[in-house]
């Protein structure tokens, strides 16, 4: 059976257990990938793009983690019921990711070559226990691998350590690994926030046109929202593991809704490469003492006394265009 | 390529610490005060005698080629006579020195069989209740002297249960393996004689333990922080992300990068053993350097001393260099950086 949509999270929760308390990171956020759309998540720093991706990808730990309410259905299977048997078959081979750091995201001691070849021998159903097949097919996938990814002499790439390698080659060494075993879905996590603009820029584009001739269904997580402009076509705006809006990413920079996504917007000319400022008063909020109802209250200049009370569903303003904020609750009739 | 060239460094590097180390220890020798010849005679020797003796041993030639002697002579394995026992320094080392380096050894398998794998578990399960034992034995190791742990063992094991002998390498009518590396547990492994091995064994259980707490309580602690941190690296949840199996992620790309930290400081604990040999030997009538090492210091018998500093300095220099180029083949950061 094929599922209308890759992904589908709904009204997912996600809590850490601290030292100074219950931090309650996500509060419900809901979020769909179609088949092949290219999806973007913005939001500043701090905000749970990076545990909602953990998430996703089953690799949470549970605990400190708990997910006390919500469903991640990829490919009409829910991940958070699967077998740790079930998530090992479909990690690598359906569903991939791309991470914010590639200085740590390699294994410093191991040589490159190492690394991938793990990578596509346990796709192929080994157990690890077995005799090692580094089969000349092994190799020749890797080496077809970093050459997708443009890399230069792969030979001496699958010889080398990480730390011989430049930010920008490790990013598509990575990139290499996480398309190897042809996933239908990946998971891009900040992939050019690390780098220097330039190298970014390349990392970004290579990224962009291997999805688009693979067909891959992308999540972008990023907070430059120069980014989600050139390579998404629909966005959610995140704000303190809340959605606050979601809408075809044109709609977004003409005509934002939600008062965060305004204050987003307003902020992104002045700066150069369009990073999400700081540019709203106030800072994101400490997780274990939250703003009950909606979370944007403290720093939102159109609060009501309801804001604070109920946490705002998502209200239609359009057939494509939702939004999490009161303000657009009148006309709909509040449920 | 790469690790030969790490490796021949390193090796150069250690030759130097030796030659600087054999020139402090010529200077220290002949700053002691005190004539080692007239000590050698005594009171009543004549002073013909004395400098006679002062001629024999050359020490009435210019500093630098005493020195010079002195290195020749190390390297036909003469450390001049020992003035206490009257033998070749070189003949009293190779008879205590093995006994004390069996000792050490075997605190440094203690160190590796238990520190090492308490600390992985400890930090692979943190806050759990063998994270809070690993904390209690640290504390214990670094707070209690060895030669305590030593007694108490004593006093548990041998008075208490009577299932460990108190005292010596082997039983009184044990008849020793021929000696062959002067090692017991080697000797009598290469005779076949699995009775002294067994001997050997039980006598060396309770001293080496002794010796071996504070290490194995530093070891713990550190593999425990390393795996902790190691754990929370974007690299293991990456492995995992693309489809690399729990367990293989744990023993392979876990493990590794773990022990670099440990590894890194054993050259330290193998010289706080060696120094806490001397005092847990003592408790146990263990037959090794520090009844000899004291006595040489007390006589001022400088010949001996000498001896013992360099070879107790030498085996420093051995396991350190054995530790760096292990560190250096685990982890390539350090050798690549060593290139810049
Ligand atoms: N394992 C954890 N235990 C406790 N709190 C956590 C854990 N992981 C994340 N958090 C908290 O969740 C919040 C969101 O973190 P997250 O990494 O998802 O942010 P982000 O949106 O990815 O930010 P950035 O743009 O900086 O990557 C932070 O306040 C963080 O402290
Ligand atoms: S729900 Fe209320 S507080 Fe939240 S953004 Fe809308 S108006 Fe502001
Ligand atoms: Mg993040």
């Amino acid at each position: 059976m094929t599922h209308p949509n890759m992904l589908e999270i709904r009204d997912l929760h996600v809590y850490f257990r601290g030292y100074e308390g219950v931090s309650r990171v996500l509060d419900g956020i809901s979020l769909n990938v179609g088949r092949g759309e290219r999806v973007g998540l913005a939001g500043e720093t701090g905000c749970g793009k990076t545990v909602t991706m953990k998430t996703v990808m089953g690799v949470l730990k549970i605990p400190p983690a708990m997910v006390p309410h919500g469903e991640v259905i990829l490919d009409g299977q829910n991940v958070l019921e699967m077998s740790a048997k079930q998530l090992l078959q479909i990690k690598g081979t359906r569903i991939s990711m791309i991470f914010q750091d590639p200085m740590n995201a390699l294994n410093p001691v191991f040589m490159v070559g190492e690394q991938l070849y793990d990578v596509i021998r346990f796709a192929q159903g080994d157990s690890g226990t077995g005799r090692k097949r580094f089969g000349t097919e092994i190799h020749d996938r890797a080496i077809a691998a970093l050459e997708e990814v443009r890399l230069p002499d792969p030979e001496r790439i699958l010889r080398s350590y990480p730390l011989e390698l430049s930010g920008g080659m490790r990013q598509r060494v990575l990139i290499a690994m996480a398309l190897v075993n042809g996933p239908s879905f990946l998971i891009a996590d900040e992939p050019q926030t690390a780098l220097d603009v330039t190298i970014g820029a390349q990392i970004l584009d290579l990224l962009s046109e291997l999805v688009r001739t693979k067909g891959i269904s992308v999540l972008l997580i990023t907070h430059n929202l120069g980014v989600i402009q050139e390579t998404t076509e629909r966005v959610y705006v995140m704000y303190a593991g809340q959605i606050a809006e979601t809408t075809p990413t044109p709609v977004l920079f003409k005509n934002p809704k939600h008062p965060y996504s305004q204050g987003l917007l307003a902020s992104v000319p002045r700066l150069t490469g369009g990073e999400i400022a700081e540019g709203i008063r106030g800072t994101v909020p400490d997780y274990t003492v939250a703003p009950s109802g909606c979370r944007f209250h403290p720093r939102c200049d159109y609060v009501m006394s309801i804001c604070s009370q109920r946490k705002p569903p998502s209200f239609p303003v359009e057939p494509d265009h939702y939004v999490g904020c009161w303000l657009y609750g009148k006309e709909g009739g509040s449920k | 390529m790469k690790f030969t060239y790490f490796f021949t460094r390193r090796l150069f590097h250690s030759i130097l610490v030796l030659v600087g180390l054999s020139i402090l220890i010529f200077i220290i020798a002949r700053i002691l005060p005190g004539d080692p010849a007239r000590l050698a005679l005594g009171p009543f020797a004549s002073k013909e005698n004395v400098a006679h003796l002062r001629h024999e041993m050359g020490m009435d030639k210019p500093l630098h080629l005493q020195y010079v002697a002195y290195i020749k002579g190390i390297f036909h394995g003469d450390l001049g006579l020992s003035f206490q026992t009257r033998r070749s320094v070189s003949l009293d080392i190779a008879h205590y020195l093995p006994a004390t380096i069996e000792l050490v050894m075997a605190s440094i398998v203690w160190v590796l069989v238990i520190g090492v794998p308490f600390g992985v578990l400890a930090g692979r399960y943190k806050d759990s209740w063998l994270d809070n034992l690993s904390r209690v034995v640290a504390f214990i190791g670094v707070a209690v002297p060895p030669f305590v742990v030593g007694l108490m063992g004593q006093l548990i094991f041998s008075y208490g249960l009577g299932i460990l002998p108190t005292t010596g390498r082997l039983s009184l009518l044990m008849p020793p393996p021929p000696t062959r590396t002067g090692f017991l547990i080697v000797d009598s492994l290469i005779a076949g004689n699995f009775t002294a091995l067994g001997d050997a064994f039980v006598h060396i259980l309770l001293p080496s333990f002794a010796i071996a707490m504070t290490g194995i309580g530093q070891i713990a602690r550190l593999t425990r922080g390393s795996v902790s941190d190691v754990l929370g690296k974007d690299y293991i949840e990456a492995a995992r992300a693309f489809g690399i199996p729990d367990r293989y992620v744990t023993f392979k790309y876990m493990l590794k990068p773990s022990f670099i930290a440990p590894l890194t400081i054993l050259g330290l604990t193998f010289a706080s053993e060696l120094g806490n040999a001397f005092l847990v030997e003592t408790v146990f009538g263990w037959p090794g350097m520090a009844k000899y090492g004291i006595r040489a210091i007390l006589r001022k018998d400088f010949n001996a001393i000498m001896g013992i500093v360099l070879i107790i300095g030498l085996a420093f220099v051995v396991v350190n260099f054995i530790v760096d180029v292990l560190a250096g083949y685990v982890d390539p950061r350090i050798r690549i950086r060593e290139e810049e």
